[in-house]
């Protein structure tokens, strides 16, 4: 028998340069955490730019392959398990645009909290390839794979920072529920096969097509299967009513980590749950799209009332990461109306969405760690009064940040929402759009009450004593990247919405 | 005839009315906030030059064309139909001259007190704003400019407000948010809808006016998603509580721009992008906002003879005012639509110059209290006189400005809306009422010690104020001019309106000189001088 194996079996052919971004992201986290370990300590700020410059090789490789894309057309590579098509290349520049924020806020921060090394570098990179392999899988198993590779770092970074407490418990609260879900989510995995005989995504649109289940006709298992997914999947975008984990873990990660959690954790969990519904459940829409309504009304209505009445900034922050995520789902809504006028608008915009508010999370969440001082300790909203006078600078990055979360004209912001609003109102999902519109206004509220506590409270007794709040030059550089992207793209949007276009042209295997 | 407007001066001095403030802002920013003098000179400068375009636009305007001149058009996000596009008519010229005009005066005559860099960059912002907000002719750009102006106003209050300031400057942010969320969603959903018609997805206004044709259901809810956004700014009854703190609570810049332009881009928005897009829905909607108007009179009017806060009185007195513009608006005839632009301008002129007062009382006296005033008639004779001739233009006395915008909505609504109008005319004495006998308790009487050392009119203020003074009377004597320029394009807004729907204007009670005979002649007259 096993003979018979042996010669039967043929490896797939592989496009090894097709592979490059996640081959280049593998390597340098690879290399940075075997060579490392068993180098002495590199120079200042070496690991840094390793990763930096591994994320923006993979991300250059991903435009090279764009042009590709446009001149061949999407296609799948190593044996139909993985996609090469610009819905792709797209999340994958997304994810790695996250990697460098993050890594270049990183630095500083392992500076000042102390634990420089080269564990949560490699660590950013081997969840980037997870990111990168979900974002392109057109098999539910490959899914799998990358959601863990990507999930395992992130536990690891949430609980990164080695002094404080509340970094631990981050990353065992994440741990446990984020096990929960994957269970959730392999499960649901087993029941599509079980119903569909398949888990290739292009295999099950074939079956679910033809209408001949396995199960001889009751859609029972199906469902459940559609279902169990939805809840794996709506954990990692922090969907409500599975968002319980997000402040927490967003409270007690070291910030940069929680910037690149929000950034790259929801483009690779959204382009995920896009193409597994778009191409393997696209024909079953009927059934899941109610289900995406409900999540997306649900998320944006909880995200902004709760983020409304949080004191802590990185917890309002989480919030309003949960009130994005309501926003995307919005989009997704959209492209659930597969019938309908044109569903491919619903998921260029909520990708493009995705890509923008990773760049807005990023850059903030570089802020904030900024002006929680040394040991994260000063998280309160009041840790920002006296920025204006203290970092003039500094408080119109992050007012820019701020105003384009808020969604103010003239922001990446604004082209982000006004994206999602069209795909939904240009499928007649009035009620979702107007949700989230006023959504929007309560979340408003949230960073205006940031904004106000840097730029009108007055200072308190007792704020000169706290440390002055410094901005390194990796740092300094990241922000300015990120307050210049939003503001570009908020007043010349036209290339980025072409590109976003352009994602529409799933492969299928 | 609408490329004509722009190649008479070859330049696009639309864009640049908007690029200008936008320059100053960032010149100013750029400048050492150690050396104030230089950071104020640049910032009048810079609003001097707008305020100039915006005359010169004034000068080369023509009379005879009731289109939109000065058209500027340029591709900006293709693949959603959007264009960078501005042109001014009839309906916003004065709108646009009015914001050219009163930033500098605002610059020139109020101080800060404190951080003069940031306030007159978020100043010189909200001119851009306000300028684009006017003149958009995209309903992307025009949603673009309407939000962004909450950025400038919402730092102005919260920045430079007195004690109550983040709590008004939030509301007012919110409120008027939430009106654009409903908006955002109506401009979308009104592209999409109208790409059968037009065969094409354009935010073009025009295009979508003349060329939309929605079924009358879908034609009123889209026009509500509009109006509430309108409506919040105006405001409306009863969206208007957010008005009394936000302009007690500005600064007396903020209090003059939010008076003198800010609450004009909800009834501009409601001729531009209610009646004008939404005919039918905004004729259907008449009683209702009639009703509305009138009632904002009266309760306006009402609110504000009890206050006892001078400032909180006159912000009051802008929800009577503003409630005669919707009355005008509503009324759809061109006399009370004329009457109602005018009105604007008058609103803005003479409400602006009463916010300056009140707030040069405050820099006086550190109080706003009516109870704490008294006398200063006798210390300060030629502040009174000033004040008594600016109160009397917002009364509406025959003679000055005032009267010949609530004259022209008064009639104009007669004769479409009679009932609506004969309890409006009930307001004008009630404006009569609140400020007579405000003023009365302020400036008669005997004054007190703290009133005794009330400092008389200085140059500068009265520099400031003379511009008002004049616009005042010229206008009320002469409005003849202005009229000329704006009766045509809303002639030609009624028309549009008539022509899609079965409603018809009624014949004019009393013919003012606008008529076509008259204005053609006035026009080679003019030509000639």
């Amino acid at each position: 028998m096993s003979t018979v194996l042996a010669q039967t079996f043929q490896g797939p052919e592989v496009a090894w340069f097709s592979l490059s971004p996640l081959l280049v992201l593998v390597t340098g986290g690879t290399l940075l955490l075997v060579v490392a370990a068993l180098t002495p300590s590199w120079p200042r700020g070496l690991y840094a730019l390793v990763s930096a410059v591994t994320a923006g090789t993979a991300g250059a490789m991903s435009m090279v392959l764009w042009d590709d894309v446009t001149d061949e057309g999407p296609r799948t590579l190593v044996g139909g398990s993985l996609a090469l098509d610009h819905f792709a290349l797209f999340s994958t520049i997304a994810i790695c645009v996250a990697v460098l924020l993050a890594s270049l806020t990183t630095d500083d921060h392992l500076r000042r909290e102390g634990g420089q090394g080269p564990e949560v570098y490699g660590l950013y990179l081997l969840a980037a390839a997870g990111g990168v392999v979900m974002v392109a899988a057109t098999d539910l198993i490959v899914v799998f794979l990358g959601l863990e590779t990507l999930s395992i770092a992130m536990y690891v970074l949430a609980a990164s920072h080695r002094t404080r407490l509340d970094s631990k418990e981050a990353g065992l609260k994440y741990f446990v529920l984020g096990g929960f879900s994957s269970a959730f989510f392999l499960y649901g995995v087993a029941m599509i096969y079980g119903s569909t005989g398949s888990t290739r995504l292009a295999e099950i649109t074939d079956v679910l097509a033809s209408e001949v289940t396995v199960t001889g006709g009751s859609d029972a298992m199906l469902l459940a299967g559609i279902a169990l997914l939805l809840v794996g999947l709506g954990f990692k975008v922090s969907a409500v009513p599975f968002h319980v984990w997000t402040p927490d873990v967003y409270q007690g990660a070291p910030s940069p980590v929680t910037g690149f959690m929000a950034a790259a954790g929801k483009v690779a969990a959204f382009a995920a749950l896009l193409r597994i519904l778009m191409t393997s459940l696209g024909s079953r829409f009927d059934d899941w799209r109610p289900v995406i309504w409900a999540l997306a009304v649900a998320t944006l209505v909880v995200g902004s009332i709760l983020a409304a009445v949080q004191t802590d900034l990185k917890r309002m922050l989480a919030y309003s990461s949960i009130s994005h995520a309501g926003f995307i789902l919005v989009g997704v809504e959209a492209a659930g109306h597969l019938t309908g006028d044109d569903p491919g608008r619903g998921i260029s915009s909520a990708l493009l969405y995705t890509m923008l508010y990773g760049v807005l999370a990023s850059g903030s969440f570089a802020v904030v760690g900024l002006v929680s001082r040394r040991g994260e300790t000063l998280t309160d909203v009041g840790s920002l009064r006296g920025l204006s006078r203290e970092r003039p600078a500094l408080a119109v990055a992050f007012t820019i940040l701020l105003l384009a979360q808020a969604g103010v004209p003239l922001t990446s912001g604004f082209i982000a929402k006004f994206g999602v609003i069209q795909a939904a109102v240009g499928e007649r999902s009035y009620a979702v759009a107007i949700v989230a519109m006023l959504a929007a206004v309560v979340a408003a509220f949230v960073y205006l009450r940031i904004m106000i506590a840097m730029w009108i409270t007055e200072p308190e007794p007792g704020d000169a004593d706290r440390e002055p709040v410094r901005v390194p030059l990796a740092t300094g550089v990241a922000l300015v990247a990120a307050v210049a992207f939003t503001l570009v793209v908020g007043i010349m949007p036209s290339w980025l919405i072409d590109a976003s276009r352009e994602v529409v042209g799933l492969a299928t295997g | 005839m609408l490329a004509a407007g722009s190649s008479v001066l070859g330049f696009p001095i639309l864009t640049s009315l908007i690029i200008v403030p936008v320059v100053g802002a960032v010149l100013v920013l750029a400048l050492n906030g150690r050396r104030p003098d230089a950071v104020r000179f640049t910032a009048l400068i810079a609003s001097v030059i707008t305020g100039g375009l915006s005359v010169w636009l004034l000068t080369s305007f023509d009379t005879a064309d009731d289109g939109f001149q000065f058209v500027s058009k340029h591709t900006w996000i293709d693949s959603w139909g959007i264009s960078w596009h501005l042109g001014v008519d009839g309906i916003s010229l004065f709108l646009v001259v009015l914001t050219g005009v009163l930033f500098p005066l605002v610059i020139a005559g109020v101080d800060p007190h404190h951080d003069a860099k940031p306030y007159l960059a978020w100043l010189l912002f909200l001119q851009a704003g306000v300028m684009g907000s006017f003149m958009s002719l995209d309903l992307f750009l025009f949603f673009v400019f309407f939000e962004i102006v909450l950025v400038p106003m919402y730092f102005l209050i919260g920045g430079w407000g007195y004690d109550d300031r983040v709590r008004a400057a939030t509301k007012f942010f919110l409120y008027t948010m939430a009106g654009s969320a409903f908006m955002l969603v109506g401009t979308i959903a009104t592209v999409l809808l109208a790409r059968n018609d037009l065969g094409k997805v354009t935010f073009d206004l025009v295009e979508l006016a003349e060329g939309s044709n929605f079924a009358a259901s879908t034609g009123r809810w889209l026009f509500f998603a509009f109006a509430v956004a309108f409506a919040v700014k105006v405001p409306v009854f009863p969206l208007h509580t957010w008005l009394p703190d936000a302009h007690t609570q500005a600064p007396t810049a903020g209090s003059v721009i939010l008076a003198g332009v800010l609450l004009k881009l909800g009834t501009y928005g409601l001729l531009r992008f209610g009646l004008y897009l939404f005919p039918e829905a905004a004729v259907w909607s008449r009683p209702l906002f009639l009703t509305l108007g009138v009632i904002g009179i009266l309760y306006g009017a009402i609110v504000a003879t009890m206050q006892k806060d001078l400032k909180r009185l006159v912000a009051y007195s802008s929800v009577a005012h503003l409630g005669f513009i919707v009355l005008g608006t509503f009324a759809i005839t061109s006399q009370a639509i004329g009457g109602g632009v005018l009105q604007m301008i008058n609103h803005g002129v003479s409400t602006g110059a009463l916010f300056l007062l009140v707030g040069m009382i405050y820099e006086r006296r550190h109080t706003r209290q009516i109870s704490e005033l008294r006398g200063l008639q006798h210390v300060a004779p030629i502040f009174a006189g000033v004040f008594t001739l600016v109160m009397l233009s917002s009364i509406g006395v025959p003679g000055l400005n005032g009267f010949v915008g609530e004259f022209l909505i008064l009639i104009g609504a007669f004769a479409s809306a009679r009932w609506w109008a004969v309890v409006a005319a009930v307001g004008v004495i009630l404006a009569a009422l609140y400020l007579l006998w405000a003023y009365q308790r302020v400036f008669h009487g005997e004054p007190d010690d703290a009133n005794r050392s009330f400092p008389e009119l200085k140059l500068r203020e009265a520099m400031v104020l003379a511009p008002f003074a004049v616009a005042i009377v010229f206008c009320g004597i002469y409005p003849k001019p202005m009229l000329d320029r704006i009766q045509p394009s809303v002639d030609r807004l009624v028309t549009h309106v008539e022509a899609r729907t079965d409603f018809i204007e009624p014949e004019p009670l009393v013919v003012v000189p606008a008529n076509p005979e008259t204005h053609h002649e006035t026009e080679d007259g003019g030509h000639e001088g």
